[in-house]
């Protein structure tokens, strides 16, 4: 049991090839990760870097060239909603209504178990989650950037994921909308225990928000670099935290990674 | 920039006085007063006002002046040729006339002499038919086309082919095979309304966003959710540019369609008229046609617009 907690993704020896028009790209090499259960971990890393590849592989809507991927001792396929995705655009379907968006989720994951009442319950929980309650019959054209996002987010976790897996969600928001949402995720983490894998090129955020930053190598043929475990005690403040010693180090540790040892690709070139 | 005055002429009359309305200009030009007099908001509101009264003047004049200088040069134009041309009637005579006709558009005197309604509803029929026919084939031919690549290989070359083909040209083989006039030419507009609707799906299929897609894969979505979901409302937007297209083709295709086959129709009464030598008769017609084409292609738009959905950006 503590095996399966310990090891609830299990990446072993992935790589990653893409067969494009101009040739074949190597995108991944030598990926090995695990992440236990309720750990909340953020992959960084310069644009191009594969963290986004590599969190498609961990959602199944890739397939690894070579390697295995495991999820609580069974091998990644393809897509499930056991690991819901948080897009970066947020991807609603723009002629459902909030709710209508969370719905579809809920029914795939528990119609086939559970009462119309109970899926109703359910969407409108989700909803209440995210403090969306009020704008469940609007449509995403209708609702801020932020507000999508939320909404996107309430969409995942309402089908009660073992795994939620987010791709630069607040990317596209501005910086106080996107403090909001890190505070609120940090809640609702807190709240549902998930295990999150999460992509960011942020690194206040991932030092805010995870307990390891796996920081990677610049591509092609990317990989881990260097994996830094965040023991700052929980539940974190982001205004005390901006004094904490302890917070900067971290911070200065992954800029140094970033900036240092992995320098910008197109500084490297240049 | 119609549109946004007409919108501001609805606005005026829903909202009360002084909110600006939801159209562009006049937001920016009560943003602009709003700087100007932050105090004053009263004489603000009434200057927007009178600003607002303006620009609907200005709009209202460009809508109306200009449309009818156009049918005045057009009449002017008639005129000259009518009275150069002996045999050709002036706008007047044919006024005159298309009073007497519309008196009367529904008389039945023997199945060559009918009046004009009953003319043009008989070819809307058979437009209704040969398009229902072809949308009811060519829509779910497009979105097996689109969603399938081997469906689209295999019938892409075929299609490609096909299409520039005059309907017309397919008007012979509808006679061999049914072995009527009226099937016939159901069957020319049925060819000719199919293409754009097969097209514009399959391009429509192709088209849905990725995103879309992958949040199927992730929800693990059935085949028939995927389709109801995320294909259908996607997709729709093109599928009614398909419609409208085809519904313009066929309308244009049956008035040629029915001066070859005969019977009643449109085209077979211009075709009838132009035997009898009677040009004021042949001038209606053509604004009858006209006016027809142009009420299904509005229709269609309106149609388009309610189920355009915004793409969603950040």
């Amino acid at each position: 049991m503590d095996n399966i907690n310990g090891k609830f993704i299990d990446i072993h020896g992935v790589e990653m090839v893409f067969h494009t028009k101009k040739g074949v790209f190597h995108a991944l090499r030598e990926i090995n990760l695990t992440v236990a259960k309720g750990e909340f971990v953020t992959l960084i890393g310069h644009s191009g870097c594969g963290k986004s590849t590599l969190l498609n592989l961990i959602a199944g809507l890739l397939k690894p060239s070579d390697g295995v991927l495991l999820c609580a001792n069974r091998e990644i396929g393809g897509p499930a909603p056991e690991r819901a995705v948080v897009f970066q655009n947020h991807s609603l379907l723009p002629w459902l209504t909030c709710y209508e968006n969370i719905y579809l989720g809920v029914e795939r994951v528990f119609g086939a178990t559970e009462n119309r009442t109970q899926l109703r319950d359910r969407t409108r929980a989700a909803l209440a989650l995210v403090g969306l309650t009020a704008a469940e019959a609007k449509r995403p054209n209708e609702i801020s950037g932020g507000m999508k996002q939320r909404v996107g987010i309430a969409r995942a976790l309402a089908m009660e994921p073992k795994v939620l897996l987010m791709d630069e969600p607040f990317g596209a928001l501005d910086a106080l909308t996107r403090a909001h949402l890190q505070d609120e995720l940090l809640k609702i983490v807190a709240k549902t225990e998930s295990t999150v894998v999460m992509v960011t090129h942020d690194v206040d955020e991932a030092v805010l928000l995870s307990d390891r930053i796996v920081m990677m190598t610049n591509g092609p043929a990317a990989t881990i670099g260097e994996i830094v475990e965040v023991k700052l005690p929980r539940p974190r403040d982001r205004v005390t935290l901006a004094q904490d010693a302890q917070y900067g180090a971290y911070r200065t540790a992954v800029l140094e990674f970033l900036y240092r040892k992995q320098a910008h690709p197109a500084r490297e070139a240049a | 920039m119609m549109s946004a005055v007409a919108e501001s002429i609805m606005g005026d009359n829903a909202k009360p006085a002084g909110v600006p309305a939801a159209s562009e200009p006049l937001r920016a030009a009560a943003a602009n007063e709003a700087q100007v007099v932050p105090a004053a908001s009263a004489a603000a509101s009434v200057k927007t006002r009178s600003l607002r009264k303006k620009i609907i003047a200005g709009g209202l004049f460009m809508r109306v002046v200009p449309p009818l200088l156009g049918v005045a040069l057009l009449v002017l134009v008639w005129q000259i040729i009518a009275l150069k041309t002996a045999s050709f009637p002036t706008p007047w005579v044919t006024l005159k006339e298309a009073g007497v006709m519309f008196s009367d558009p529904f008389y039945r005197n023997s199945p060559n002499d009918q009046g004009i309604g009953w003319n043009v509803l008989a070819s809307l029929q058979r437009v209704g038919m040969g398009f229902g026919l072809a949308a009811l084939v060519g829509i779910p031919l497009g979105f097996a086309i689109g969603r399938v690549e081997f469906l689209s290989r295999m019938f892409g070359p075929i299609i490609s082919l096909l299409r520039p083909v005059s309907p017309l040209a397919w008007l012979p083989i509808g006679l061999l095979v049914f072995k009527s006039a009226n099937p016939a030419a159901i069957w020319s507009i049925f060819i000719c309304s199919i293409w754009p609707m097969i097209i514009n799906t399959a391009v429509g299929v192709q088209r849905v966003p990725q995103d879309y897609m992958n949040v199927a894969r992730v929800l693990n979505l059935s085949e028939w959710k995927v389709l109801t979901k995320i294909l259908f409302p996607s997709v729709l937007p093109y599928m009614l540019t398909g419609v409208r297209l085809s519904i313009g083709t066929a309308w244009l295709v049956i008035v040629a369609a029915e001066m070859l086959t005969g019977g009643v129709g449109i085209g077979f009464w211009v075709w009838d008229e132009w035997n009898n030598l009677n040009v004021p008769h042949i001038i209606i017609a053509i604004v009858v046609i006209g006016v027809v084409g142009l009420v299904l292609e509005q229709l269609l738009v309106a149609l388009a617009k309610a189920f355009t959905y915004e793409q969603v950006n950040n």
